[in-house]
C-alpha cells in the first residue's frame, strides 16, 4: 500500500481549496524556476529515469516520446504540447478529479513539458460534458497568468509559455490523440493516419506530443522529488503511482491514489470497501475501463494492476477504472450495453469499424435474449478479428475487446442463454 | 530511394511513394475503393490492407510510404483474410440492388466482391436505408449504395473546387450529402459519376439506358470547348450513349466538363439528315444533286471576289483545308474563322496559342486572367489552375468581370485601362509579377471581341514582355479560345477577310458558322449552310448540305495549345448527311474546280503540305516568339464575357436537353420563378 508522503495528488478528494494559495502550500509552484534552470535535457532525463509511462491507456513510455520531439526548429515550424482531457472512457473518472481539485498540478506540469519539449505553447482539450471542470482549470490558468507563472517570462525563467483550454463538443472518439487534433484544429473528429506520427506533423502539422493530463499532472512531483523516487514505488517497467477509479457495485465506489501493481484484490478490498456481499459475490471485474476484457473471479484473485501483468491475462490497464459486477449482473447485457457505445461513438470513416461495431451490437442484442445460434458465438467472434487491427485507430480495437473477452470468459453463460431461449420458444 | 520487395519481387521506388503505388509499378494490383491517384489520400475503406513484415497489424497500402528492406506480401493469408472481411463489412448494408443499378458491369465493388470476398452473407440482421440526395439535373443519387470512401467529397474539395458535399453524422449514421439541401454547382459535376466506385452516384440522363458490355468503345477528342479534353464515345448500334472522359496527364488529366459529358443527347435532336433548297421562298427537301445545282447556278453567275465562307466552332480541319481550297480555286479571299468577329494578329502563332501549354500552367506562380472566366470559357484549363494554385497557393489576378471562380482571385479592374496601368509598370500586381518566377497571362475572348481587340493583344504582349514571362525556357504568354475549330483554322490561314464585309457578299458558305450575327447578312446573299444542326443559320440558308458531327467522321482538331488530335468515328451521320470534307470534295466537282484528293490520307496529306504541324500527331512544339499585334489606342469599356451560359455554346448543346435543364437550374437559378404551368 502506498505511504501517505507518497502520494502526489494530495487534495484528490476535494478536502481542501484548489485555489493558487493552498496549492502553493501543498507544494505546487515551489521553485518552478529552479527546475527550469535544469535545462530541458534534464527534464527529459528525469522523465525517463522515472519509467513513467502514459497515462491514457496505451502506456508507451513518457520520457521516449518527449524525446521524439525536435531539438530546435529547423524549418520554423514551433513545437505544440498539446494535453488530453477528453476522458470519456465508462468507469474512468480520474482526470475529472485532478482538474476539480488539484488543477494547478497540471498546469505546472504543463510549462515544465512544455518546456522539455521547446513548445511555446500548450492546449488542454477539455470534454465538453465538463463544464464545472473546464470552470476550474481556466480558474486555475488565471489565477497562475495573473502570478506570472506562465505567460510571458514564466516563472521568471524566460520563458514565454501559453496555456490554452479548449472544450470538446461530447465526442468520445476525440480523445483519440490524432481525432483530437483535427478537432482541435476546427475539422470533423476522425481520426489521421499515422504516419505521419504527431512528433513530426501533428497539430497544424507541426510536431506535437499528446499526453494524458495525469501523465502531465505527475511531472513536477517526478521532478521535485526525483525520478529514482517514483521509479522506487510498483513493479519493473510499471512504476509509479496511479489514481485508479474503482466503480461498480462496491461499498464504496471512489477514486484512490495507490501504487502500481497493487493486487487488483487489494485495491477493492481495502479502498472500495470490498464487493458488495462479499469478495465470494464477486462475478467479474473490468480492470481498465469498458474497453479492455473482463476478468472472471479466478483471475481477480491474483491478478496486480500493471500494464504487463494485466498483458499477461489477456487484459489491459488501460485507463485503470475498475468496474466490479457482483453476481446479480447480467454480464451479457453489461457487455452489449458496451458493444451499443462503442457502436455509437464510431466516427464511421473505416470501413470494418463503422458496419462491424453495429452488427456485433444487433447480435448482442439477440444475445442477451439467447434469440441466436450457437454457431454465432463464433461468428462474433470472427467478426471482432475483422475489425481489430483493421482500422485506423483503436476504436476498432476497443469495440471487439470487451465481446472477446465475455466470449473467452463467459461463454457456458451465453450457450445456456440461448438453450434457455430455445426452450421458452418450444414450450 | 527505398529498396523494397513486394510479393518476393523488388522495386526500387521515389521516396515518399505509397506501397500501392510501388505495387503499380511491378503490375500487382492491390484492390482499392476510397484510393484515387488524383486525390488526397483518407485511407478510410481498408480494402488495400497488406502484410508488411515486422509490422503486427496489416498495414493500409495506400497511406504507407514505402521504407528500405520493406517485404510486403499482398497475398498472404493475413491480408487475404483482412480484405474478405472488409468486403464482408461493406456488403452488409449495401443493398446488393445489381440488377437495377446502374453501375452494374462497371462497379469495383462487384468486381472486388468476386475477386476477393465471400460468395454469401453471414448478416442477419435490418439494413441501413438511407435518404436520396437531390445534387441536380446530372448526377443520380442511391444513397443507400454509399460505401463512404469520401471521393466525391474530396473531388468537390480538391478539384472541382466546391465545398458544397460533405460527411454528415458519425459513425453508422455516416452520410454524404450537402448538409442544406442543395445542387453541386459545379462545371465538373459529371466526374463524380466516375470517381463513385459503387452505384450511389450515377449518370441522371443516363439512367437505365445501357449495360457496359452492350456498349462499343471508341477513342476520340471532345470539340465542344479549345481543350481538346480526350473522351471515349459508347455506342450501341448506331446511337452515341454517352461520353466518358480518357486519361491524358498533359490535357484533361481524366476529367471532363459537364458540357462534353452530357450534351450527347444533342446530338440525337435538330439534326440536319437531308439537303434542303429554298424553293418558292420555302427550305424544301432536296436531292443531293439538287443541291449542288442550286449552289453550281448561284456561283457560276457571282463573282469570286463576292463569294464569301466562314468556318464555325465545330469545324474540323480536313473540312477547314477543303473549303479554303475551294475557295481559293473559286477566286475568293473573303475567308474567316472567328465568327464571333474577335480581332487579333494572327501572322504569329505565338501570337494566337495557348504558349503555356495546359500542363505548363502547373509550373506558374502567377497568372494574369484578361477578359475570361476559364471555369465557363474552358473548365479543364480552369481545374488546372486550380490545382496549381491548391498545391503552391499561387496569386491569380482577374481584369474583367467579376467571376466566380473557384479559388481566390485579385480584381485589378474592369477594362483595357488596367492592363494600360499594368504595361507601365503600375498597379498592385505589378510587382507580383515582378517577383514571379514564372508569370503567365491568360488573354480572353473578352478582351478580344471587340474594335480595339488588335490594340489589347499588342498591349498584352508588352506586359508578357515587360514582366519577362517569355524566356527560353518558359513562355507565359497564352490566347484563350472558345471554340475547337479556330487554332486549327488559323493554323490553316483560314482568315484574312473581314467579317463584315464576307456577310455582305453575294455569296456565302457558311461551314457550320452559327454564331454570326445572322440579322446582318444582306437580304440577297445566296447562303449555303453545311452544317449538321438546324440552329439559328440553317434557317437563314438558301441550300442546306446536312454534314456530320463529331462523333459521325475521321477528323482533325487543333486545341488551345496547338495540339493536334484526331477525333474518330464511332456513328455513321444520320440519313442522307455526309462526311463534310466530302461534301465540299462533291460539290468542288460540280462548281468546275475539282479538288484534288479522293480519301482522307490525301486530305491529311494536304494538311501536312499546308502546316506541317499537322503531321505530327499529339505533341506541342513551342511557337517562336516574334512581333505581333498593333499598338493602337484602347477603347474605355469594360471587358464582356464571350460564355454567358457554360451549358449552351454550340449547335450541339443547343439542341440538348440536358443542357436546357442545366441552363434552367444553374445558369437561370433564382432569375425565373416557376409558375403552376411549369411541369
Amino acid at each position: 500500500m502506498l505511504d501517505d508522503k507518497d502520494r502526489i495528488f494530495t487534495n484528490l478528494y476535494g478536502w481542501e481549496s484548489p485555489g493558487l494559495k493552498e496549492a502553493k502550500a501543498r507544494g505546487d509552484w515551489d521553485n518552478t524556476k529552479a527546475l527550469l534552470a535544469k535545462g530541458r535535457e534534464w527534464i527529459i532525463d528525469e522523465v525517463k529515469k522515472s519509467d513513467l509511462r502514459g497515462r491514457g491507456g496505451a502506456g508507451f513510455p513518457t520520457g521516449m516520446k518527449w524525446s521524439f520531439m525536435p531539438k530546435e526548429s529547423k524549418d520554423g515550424r514551433p513545437s505544440y504540447l498539446v494535453i488530453n482531457a477528453d476522458e470519456s472512457e465508462p468507469g474512468t473518472c480520474k482526470d475529472r478529479d485532478i482538474i476539480r481539485h488539484d488543477p494547478h498540478k497540471i498546469v505546472e506540469g504543463a510549462l515544465l513539458a512544455s518546456f522539455a519539449m521547446g513548445a511555446h505553447a500548450s492546449y488542454i482539450y477539455i470534454r465538453g460534458e465538463f463544464y464545472h471542470e473546464a470552470l476550474a482549470l481556466q480558474k486555475a490558468i488565471d489565477e497562475a497568468y495573473d502570478a506570472g507563472l506562465i505567460g510571458k517570462n514564466a516563472c521568471g525563467s524566460g520563458w514565454d509559455f501559453d496555456l490554452y483550454l479548449h472544450r470538446g463538443a461530447g465526442a468520445y472518439i476525440c480523445g483519440e490523440e490524432t481525432a483530437l487534433l483535427n478537432s482541435l484544429e476546427g475539422k470533423k473528429g476522425m481520426p489521421r493516419n499515422k504516419p505521419p506520427f504527431p512528433a513530426g506533423a501533428g497539430l497544424y502539422a507541426c510536431p506535437t506530443t499528446v499526453n494524458n493530463i495525469e501523465t502531465i499532472a505527475v511531472v513536477p512531483a517526478i521532478l521535485r522529488r526525483g525520478g529514482d523516487w517514483f521509479a522506487s514505488i510498483g513493479n519493473e517497467k510499471n512504476r509509479g503511482t496511479k489514481v485508479f477509479c474503482i466503480s461498480g457495485h462496491v461499498n464504496n465506489p471512489c477514486n484512490v491514489e495507490e501504487a502500481m501493481s497493487i493486487p487488483l484484490k487489494e485495491l477493492v478490498e481495502k479502498h472500495a470497501g470490498g464487493v458488495r456481499g462479499g469478495w465470494d459475490n464477486l462475478l467479474a471485474i473490468i480492470p481498465g475501463g469498458s474497453s479492455t476484457r473482463v476478468l472472471p473471479k479466478d483471475i481477480c484473485e491474483t491478478v496486480l494492476m500493471d500494464f504487463d501483468s494485466l498483458r499477461a491475462v489477456n487484459s489491459s490497464l488501460g485507463t485503470a477504472a475498475v468496474i466490479v459486477m457482483d453476481k446479480s449482473t447480467d454480464i451479457i447485457y453489461a457487455i452489449a450495453r458496451l458493444a451499443r457505445f462503442y457502436w455509437h461513438e464510431s466516427c464511421g470513416q473505416c470501413t470494418p469499424c463503422r458496419e462491424g461495431t453495429g452488427w456485433m451490437y444487433r447480435i448482442m442484442q439477440r444475445m442477451v435474449r439467447g434469440e441466436a445460434n450457437i454457431e454465432e458465438i463464433d461468428m462474433l467472434l470472427d467478426i471482432g478479428h475483422e475489425i481489430e487491427g483493421h482500422t485506423i485507430c483503436a476504436h476498432g480495437d476497443a469495440s471487439a475487446w470487451p465481446i472477446q473477452g465475455l466470449i473467452n470468459h463467459f461463454r457456458p453463460e451465453m450457450e445456456k442463454r440461448i438453450l434457455e431461449y430455445r426452450k421458452q420458444v418450444a414450450a | 530511394m527505398p529498396k523494397l520487395t513486394i510479393d518476393g519481387m523488388e522495386v526500387t521506388v521515389e521516396p515518399g511513394t505509397s506501397i500501392i503505388q510501388a505495387a503499380e509499378q511491378l503490375g500487382i494490383e492491390i484492390p482499392r475503393f476510397c484510393y484515387h491517384d488524383k486525390l488526397s489520400v483518407p485511407a478510410n475503406c481498408r480494402m488495400c490492407l497488406v502484410e508488411v513484415e515486422k509490422s503486427p497489424k496489416p498495414v493500409a497500402s495506400c497511406a504507407m510510404p514505402c521504407g528500405e528492406d520493406m517485404k510486403v506480401h499482398t497475398q498472404s493469408p493475413l491480408a487475404k483474410k483482412a480484405r474478405k472481411g472488409v468486403i464482408e463489412m461493406l456488403l452488409i448494408n449495401h443493398p446488393l440492388d445489381c440488377p437495377i443499378c446502374d453501375q452494374g458491369g462497371e462497379c469495383d465493388l462487384q468486381d472486388q466482391t468476386v475477386a476477393f470476398g465471400f460468395d454469401r452473407s453471414r448478416y442477419r440482421e435490418a439494413k441501413r436505408a438511407v435518404k436520396d440526395k437531390e445534387l441536380g439535373p446530372l448526377v443520380k443519387t442511391v444513397m443507400t449504395r454509399c460505401i463512404h470512401c469520401t471521393r466525391c467529397v474530396r473531388f468537390g474539395e480538391e478539384i472541382a473546387g466546391v465545398e458544397e458535399m460533405g460527411v454528415l453524422n458519425r459513425g453508422e449514421h455516416l452520410e454524404i450529402g450537402t448538409y442544406v439541401s442543395q445542387m453541386v454547382t459545379s462545371e465538373m459535376s459529371g466526374n463524380l459519376v466516375d470517381i463513385c466506385p459503387v452505384g450511389a452516384l450515377t449518370s441522371k440522363p443516363y439512367a437505365f439506358t445501357a449495360r457496359p458490355w452492350e456498349l462499343r468503345k471508341v477513342e476520340s477528342v471532345d470539340v465542344l470547348d479549345a481543350v481538346g479534353s480526350n473522351i471515349r464515345i459508347d455506342v450501341r448500334g448506331g446511337e452515341v450513349l454517352r461520353i466518358l472522359p480518357r486519361l491524358h496527364e498533359d490535357v484533361n488529366e481524366e476529367w471532363i466538363s459537364d458540357k462534353t459529358r452530357f450534351a450527347v443527347d444533342g446530338l440525337r435532336s435538330q439534326r440536319l439528315d437531308t439537303p434542303y433548297a429554298r424553293v418558292d421562298g420555302q427550305l424544301q427537301p432536296v436531292e443531293w444533286g439538287e443541291a449542288f445545282a442550286a449552289i453550281a447556278e448561284a456561283v457560276d453567275k457571282t463573282d469570286g471576289k463576292k463569294i464569301g465562307a466562314v468556318v464555325g466552332d465545330l469545324a474540323d480541319c480536313e473540312s477547314i483545308v477543303a473549303l479554303k481550297d475551294l475557295m481559293t480555286a473559286l477566286g475568293s479571299k473573303n475567308i474567316e474563322c472567328r465568327q464571333d468577329g474577335a480581332e487579333f494578329d494572327v501572322s504569329e502563332p505565338a501570337g494566337y496559342l495557348f504558349n503555356t501549354t495546359i500542363s505548363g500552367i502547373e509550373q506558374a506562380d502567377a497568372i494574369l486572367l484578361v477578359g475570361t472566366n476559364p471555369r465557363h470559357e474552358a473548365a479543364l484549363i480552369n481545374a488546372r489552375i486550380r490545382k496549381t494554385w491548391l498545391a503552391n497557393r499561387i496569386k491569380i489576378g482577374v481584369i474583367g468581370p467579376h467571376v466566380g471562380l473557384n479559388y481566390p482571385v485579385k480584381y485589378l479592374g474592369a477594362g483595357a485601362e488596367t492592363l494600360e496601368e499594368l504595361a507601365s509598370g503600375k498597379g498592385a500586381f505589378a510587382d507580383v509579377l515582378k517577383n514571379a518566377k514564372n508569370p503567365m497571362i491568360i488573354l480572353g475572348a473578352g478582351a478580344l471581341r471587340r474594335a480595339d481587340g488588335m490594340a489589347i493583344h499588342a498591349l498584352a504582349r508588352k506586359v508578357a514582355e515587360k514582366y519577362k514571362m517569355v524566356r527560353d525556357d518558359w513562355n507565359g504568354f497564352n490566347l484563350l479560345h472558345t471554340a475547337a475549330s479556330r487554332v486549327g483554322a488559323l493554323m490553316l490561314g483560314f482568315t484574312g477577310g473581314n467579317l463584315e464585309g464576307i456577310l455582305a457578299a453575294n455569296v456565302l458558305y457558311l461551314l457550320g458558322a452559327d454564331e454570326i450575327p445572322v440579322e446582318k447578312i444582306s437580304k440577297d446573299t445566296f447562303v449555303i449552310y453545311q452544317g449538321h444542326h438546324g440552329d439559328k443559320a440553317a434557317a437563314r440558308a438558301d441550300v442546306i448540305l446536312p454534314g456530320s458531327a463529331y462523333t459521325e467522321k475521321n477528323a482533325t482538331y487543333v486545341n488551345n495549345e496547338g495540339r493536334v488530335q484526331q477525333a474518330k468515328q464511332a456513328v455513321f451521320p444520320p440519313g442522307d448527311a455526309r462526311e463534310d470534307w466530302k461534301i465540299l470534295r462533291a460539290l468542288s466537282e460540280v462548281v468546275g474546280h475539282k479538288l484534288p484528293y479522293d480519301d482522307i490520307a490525301a486530305v491529311r496529306a494536304r494538311l501536312a503540305s499546308v502546316n506541317p504541324a499537322f503531321g505530327a500527331i499529339d505533341t506541342v512544339k513551342p511557337a517562336a516568339w516574334k512581333e505581333f499585334g498593333k499598338e493602337g489606342k484602347c477603347d474605355k469599356a469594360q471587358f464582356v464575357l464571350p460564355v454567358a451560359n457554360f451549358y449552351m455554346t454550340d449547335p450541339i448543346s443547343r439542341a440538348s436537353k440536358t443542357m436546357a435543364e442545366c441552363t434552367e437550374a444553374f445558369a437561370n437559378s433564382g432569375q425565373k420563378t416557376k409558375t403552376g404551368t411549369h411541369g
